[in-house]
């Protein structure tokens, strides 16, 4: 640990702090993992990135289906491979941490379902989201029909101004009154 | 909105075009952040009305840091900062003045701060503005960008203070005016609060950090210029306390975070189980949390002090085993019974002495006493009320549960902590099932194809339950009856069975019963999500009937032993008499010294409360080993006969009928809260109780943990803790509830036994509080405590708070009310909008309905028949609704069909009622309204005035 926090250095330690929702252990857990992802001559480097598929990696974002939506929306790459910084791993984390507000959280949340990045949750996202969430086998999957009445009901529920997708408010609209979204939308390193 | 929004952003877009074309724009930083900005364009594009305000902060944010850049820059050397602060100047006035041409509101207020600049620093700036003259453009590269940035400024706010600022940075040197001081004050509690509130913003780390980088600058920097003269060094001082202050907050609440224990254990549940599963450990240990500071207020303030100051064991009656059991007082047979030596031990009430003080101290060990079995409620009830309000904000009202069912199975239902492959499949099979089922639902609204032979289930179902809650209340009724006959018997004479009787079926219920529950529920054929909750009710129920049960037959026995005290008092008195007689008339004196009997020779009374007190000991522990046991072989050896025999069976036992166990969140769930159920209404009667419930919370946490990881599976439905969270929650302020009423009975109704306790020689046990007020307090806290108990007052407070009760839920549902006014309201302008937008009719019935009523909508024509207009018709052409624009009018054909498809039924109505309000146009437009009417009238025939428009419309 005292390795870590040198090279972490005191003045950003505590500005971390400021900005995320992480205690300073989970800051140097953080370094010490995302650390560990480096390859050797990497190490040495700062401000490396880690490519998306050795983020991947983590047993923490190994099982989720959204482990690329994820990555990408965090992701400060200009290549738009979703590869992550330290920084942009800490603010993962910070989002996803057990204190962070419902806004942050839906916020992101809302960009890691928004598969097309146009600002809003329209069919084809929807179709996706469904598709993410029911699984890769085609024994789970939802057929067409099933599929076109599950949107269509989502829509009629939390599209309030009836323009055929959802937007950010409505999102966080429907999230909010959530009992659950809070607790679950939640990775611990 | 969104049209206008629209609007706003291209407006914007001009804006910064301009700009940037205004200023130099060959710096590279400025394209980059255009970019950027366009990038982002589509994205704000979606927030609408709520968000504008959002939007709004994250422009100016961003418009913020590169002056800031700027001004960083200045800061360093003192001379090179007036150039670039008067090129600043320069750009931002060249660019306000821009900017002015597009914003033609803002220009107003602008110019009004120009004036006002120009007023305060006329000499200054004229000097400037030579100086500018000679530099010229050739800048520095920052100055410009910071100029250019400062352009896409558009509030005209931000403006007058940012100039306000600079004016502020200028003069700095010289004294600083009230209005100045109060500007530059105002500035840095922004920039604090910017600081404080960073995080919240979902931004790239980089920007936050250059962002937070500079605000903490200008804090540092312009914070010291606030204060001035004498005040100065205070100030400073405060400004260095309250940097310091924060720090320590910081390592206060990392240090709170390192105290939490199990982390990692959890965390490990939690990957493997998902959050359901982790709930309960969550639980259990804030049930830790509980107990750890329950345990410090009775071992703190009784336990420890009686033991440091009290008589040692021995030494009066109370604190000795009397002779006949002292042969046996050692035995392992008789200390697990919590008889012997236990029972004449700290752990109990009849241990504690009535002596008023004791030790150096003085401490008042009896009120003491009282004032934690209390207390203990008190903090309790506090700690359990305020987790629910918290849980109830965090977690949303959870009042329109029925209006986002698909959504939140969509938005919500994955568990990110899941991070184990076969708990995620279990997972995406579960969603894809609630998925169907959900649309199952809605596609047919329950087919109750044979309903009568359900209900008749569910009846039975139900009757079935209530006979063995029934029953099970009258098992535990009849063997604690029956426990009660064999306590009077000889102890040697009983079987472990006979003696162990009660606890053994109390944990055997509570073993039994659930999955006999299950069982029944399965007649009832609900949806899983409803017989969960029936089943935890019905579980509750049994739980609690036990327990009251096991009350109301422990009452029964109390009342027999204060029966017996009594005589055994009355014994004790006479003997103490007859000692005295004997004494007198032996030695003939009147002064009788103290009998010299030893301590364990005493008469003693049976002490009531040490039997409850022993009683819910036995239970507790009774409680801890059937868990313990269950764990131990219905998951453990389970696991193992299916791992290992696996190899040697006929069928897969894995996949098949035994499989691993899972865990069972509910049970445990209800078990720990009547566990602390129990402990709550022991506390009082066994102080150990606490101590012996810490012992079984972490024992149950590593044990638990380990069972949970090594022989249970995830769940096959992998379910949520879903606001769980409080219903668990109510359920235990229920039990606390259930539990403060049996102890406060006692506390207020009950006589203490005579002879043993804290409260002994008193008459009720809330006597050592009046007795204090008398004794030890001023006399006119004693007279306040009386008004304070006058009914008279006692009235009009519960009355005062049943006013306010009434008052709250007033206002709830008043904000209930707007809640969906302004929702409604939202949609209703969302559609206004659309309608607007697409020259088509309103999609909203209600606003159908309501077109058809104005006039002539209804007169427009299909083309077919436009070709022989006839009169009225070409004047109904002309004064069509001003809604329909021209260019809606080759859709003719779309409107008509549109209007006719949308109102069928309210045709009638429609067709009678606008006749007056038709009259006025009517009368206006044309020469003939006469014969229009008339024909109406002549060819409608019953029909009236509405006639004409509905010859069109066929």
């Amino acid at each position: 640990m005292g390795t870590t926090a040198s090279q972490l250095g005191k003045d950003l330690l505590s500005e971390y702090q400021e900005l995320t929702f992480l205690t300073k252990q989970e800051i140097l857990l953080a370094h010490k993992r995302f650390t560990e992802l480096l390859t050797k001559d990497e190490k040495d480097l700062p401000n490396t990135r880690v490519p998306a598929e050795r983020i991947l990696t983590l047993p923490e974002l190994k099982s989720n289906p959204f482990r690329k939506r994820i990555c990408h929306v965090f992701s400060t790459s200009e290549q738009k491979d979703g590869s992550l910084t330290f920084e942009d791993f800490l603010d993962l984390l910070s989002a996803f941490s057990d204190s962070a507000t419902l806004e942050i959280k839906s916020h992101y949340a809302f960009r890691i379902f928004d598969f097309d990045d146009d600002g809003t949750l329209d069919c084809g996202d929807l179709e996706k989201l469904v598709n993410c969430l029911t699984g890769e086998t085609d024994e789970t999957r939802l057929t067409t029909e099933e599929m076109r009445q599950l949107i269509n009901n989502i829509l009629e529920e939390s599209d309030i101004d009836k323009d055929g997708t959802v937007n950010l408010s409505e999102f966080q609209h429907v999230i909010s009154r959530s009992p659950d979204f809070v607790s679950s939308f939640k990775i611990v390193l | 909105m969104p049209p206008k929004r629209k609007n706003n952003i291209s407006i914007n877009i001009e804006d910064v075009g301009m700009d940037v074309d205004a200023s130099d724009s060959g710096s590279e930083v400025e394209a980059r952040r255009r970019a950027k900005n366009r990038r982002a364009k589509p994205q704000r594009k979606a927030k609408r009305v709520s968000d504008n305000d959002d939007e709004d902060e994250e422009e100016e944010d961003e418009d913020e840091s590169p002056r800031k850049r700027g001004r960083k820059k200045k800061a360093k050397p003192r001379d090179s900062e007036d150039d670039e602060e008067e090129d600043n100047r320069n750009v931002k006035r060249k660019s306000s003045k821009a900017s002015r041409k597009k914003a033609k509101d803002e220009s107003d207020e602008e110019s009004e701060d120009e004036g006002e600049k120009k007023k305060k620093g006329a000499s200054k700036k004229e000097k400037e503005e030579n100086k500018e003259k000679g530099k010229g453009k050739g800048k520095g590269k920052q100055g410009k960008d910071a100029g250019a940035e400062k352009d896409k400024k558009k509030k005209n706010r931000k403006l007058s203070s940012s100039i306000e600022e600079e004016e502020e940075e200028k003069s700095e040197g010289e004294s600083l005016s009230e209005g100045e001081m109060a500007a530059l004050k105002e500035e840095v509690e922004e920039k604090k609060k910017l600081i404080a509130t960073l995080r919240n913003k979902p931004w790239r780390m980089k920007r936050r950090l250059t962002l937070l980088k500079e605000a903490q600058d200008f804090v540092e920097k312009f914070e010291g210029a606030l204060g001035k003269g004498k005040g100065r060094k205070l100030f400073a001082f405060k400004v260095m306390m309250a940097k310091k202050l924060i720090k320590l907050k910081r390592d206060f609440e990392n240090f709170k975070t390192a105290c939490i224990p199990w982390e990692g254990k959890i965390k490990d549940v939690e990957s493997h189980f998902g959050s359901s599963v982790a709930s309960y450990f969550i639980f259990l240990r804030w049930m830790y949390g509980l107990n750890m500071v329950l345990l410090g207020l009775m071992f703190g303030l009784v336990v420890v002090p009686e033991v440091l100051m009290g008589l040692p064991y021995g030494s009066i009656p109370r604190k000795t085993v009397p002779r006949e059991e002292q042969a046996t007082a050692m035995d392992y047979s008789t200390l697990t019974d919590f008889e012997g030596y236990f029972k004449y031990s700290i752990l109990f009430y009849g241990y504690y002495n009535n002596e008023r003080q004791i030790g150096l101290l003085k401490f008042r060990l009896p009120l003491s006493y009282l004032l934690v079995g209390v207390g203990i409620f008190g903090y309790s009830l506090m700690v359990v009320i305020r987790t629910m309000a918290r849980n109830a904000n965090e977690g949303g009202d959870g009042g329109d549960e029925g209006d986002f069912t698909f959504s939140w199975k969509m938005f919500t239902s994955w568990d990110y902590l899941i991070g184990n492959p076969e708990t995620a499949d279990n997972k995406y099979a579960s969603i894809t099932t609630s998925f169907k089922e959900s649309i199952v639902d809605e596609q047919m609204n329950q087919k109750d194809e044979n309903i009568h032979l359900r209900r008749f289930l569910r009846v039975l179902a139900n009757v079935l339950i209530l006979c063995s809650l029934g029953g099970s209340g009258y098992l535990i009724y009849y063997v604690v009856k029956r426990s009660q006959v064999f306590a009077n018997m000889n102890k040697d004479d009983l079987t472990w069975m006979e003696k162990n009787e009660v606890e053994f079926v109390m944990s055997l219920l509570g073993l039994v019963c659930p999955p006999l529950f299950e069982a029944i529920a399965e007649l009832e054929d609900y949806h899983p999500r409803i017989a969960l909750k029936w089943q935890l009710g019905r579980i509750f129920a049994l739980f609690l009937g036990n327990l009251y049960t096991f009350l109301f037959a422990l009452f029964d026995e109390v009342n027999a032993k204060l029966e017996s005290e009594k005589d055994i008092k009355n014994a004790t008195i006479l003997a103490l008499n007859e000692y005295a007689a004997n004494y007198s008339s032996y030695y003939n004196t009147t002064n009788v010294p103290p009998q010299n009997v030893h301590p364990a020779d005493v008469i003693r009374g049976p002490c009531w409360e040490t039997a409850v007190g022993k009683e819910f000991v036995k239970l507790t522990v009774s409680d801890i080993q059937v868990t313990y046991l269950t764990i131990l072989v219905g998951d453990f050896l389970r696991a193992v006969i299916v791992r290992f025999l696996n190899y040697c069976w006929c069928w897969d036992l894995e996949a098949g009928f035994p499989s691993y166990g899972e865990f069972d969140i509910s049970g445990n769930v209800l078990g720990l809260i009547f566990n602390q159920g129990m402990i709550w209404m022991g506390a009082f009667y066994a102080p150990g109780l606490v101590g012996l419930n810490i012992l079984r919370l972490l024992s149950s946490m590593y044990y638990q943990t380990w069972a949970v990881m090594c022989t249970n599976v995830p769940h096959e439905r992998v379910f949520k803790a879903s606001g769980s969270n409080n219903f668990y929650m109510g359920l235990l302020l229920l039990v606390l509830f259930l539990s403060l009423l049996p102890v406060v009975y006692t506390i207020m109704t009950l006589s203490p036994s005579f002879d043993c306790g804290p409260f002994s020689g008193q008459e009720k046990m809330y006597d050592v509080v009046m007795e204090t007020i008398d004794q030890d307090l001023p006399a006119f806290i004693g007279n306040i405590f009386v008004y304070a108990t006058n009914p008279g007052l006692i009235m009009p407070a519960v009355l005062l708070m049943v006013l306010a009760l009434y008052y709250l839920n007033a206002v709830s549902k008043g904000y209930q009310q707007a809640n969906i006014d302004l929702k409604k309201k939202m949609q209703m302008a969302r559609e206004e909008e659309k309608n607007r937008r697409n020259n088509k009719d309103s999609t909203n019935q209600v606003m159908k309905d309501l077109e058809d009523l104005l006039p002539n909508k209804s007169l427009i024509p299909p083309p077919a028949e436009e070709e022989p207009p006839p009169p009225d018709v070409v004047v109904d052409k002309g004064s069509r609704s001003p809604k329909v624009k021209p260019g809606a009018a080759g859709k003719g054909v779309h409107l008509q069909r549109d209007v006719s498809l949308a109102a069928p039924n309210p045709r009638d109505p429609v067709t009678r009622d606008p006749g007056p309000r038709r009259g006025p146009p009517e009368n206006a437009r044309g020469p003939q309204p006469g014969p229009g009417r008339g024909r109406g009238g002549g060819r409608g025939g019953g029909r009236g005035r509405g006639g004409p428009p509905r010859q069109y419309e066929y």
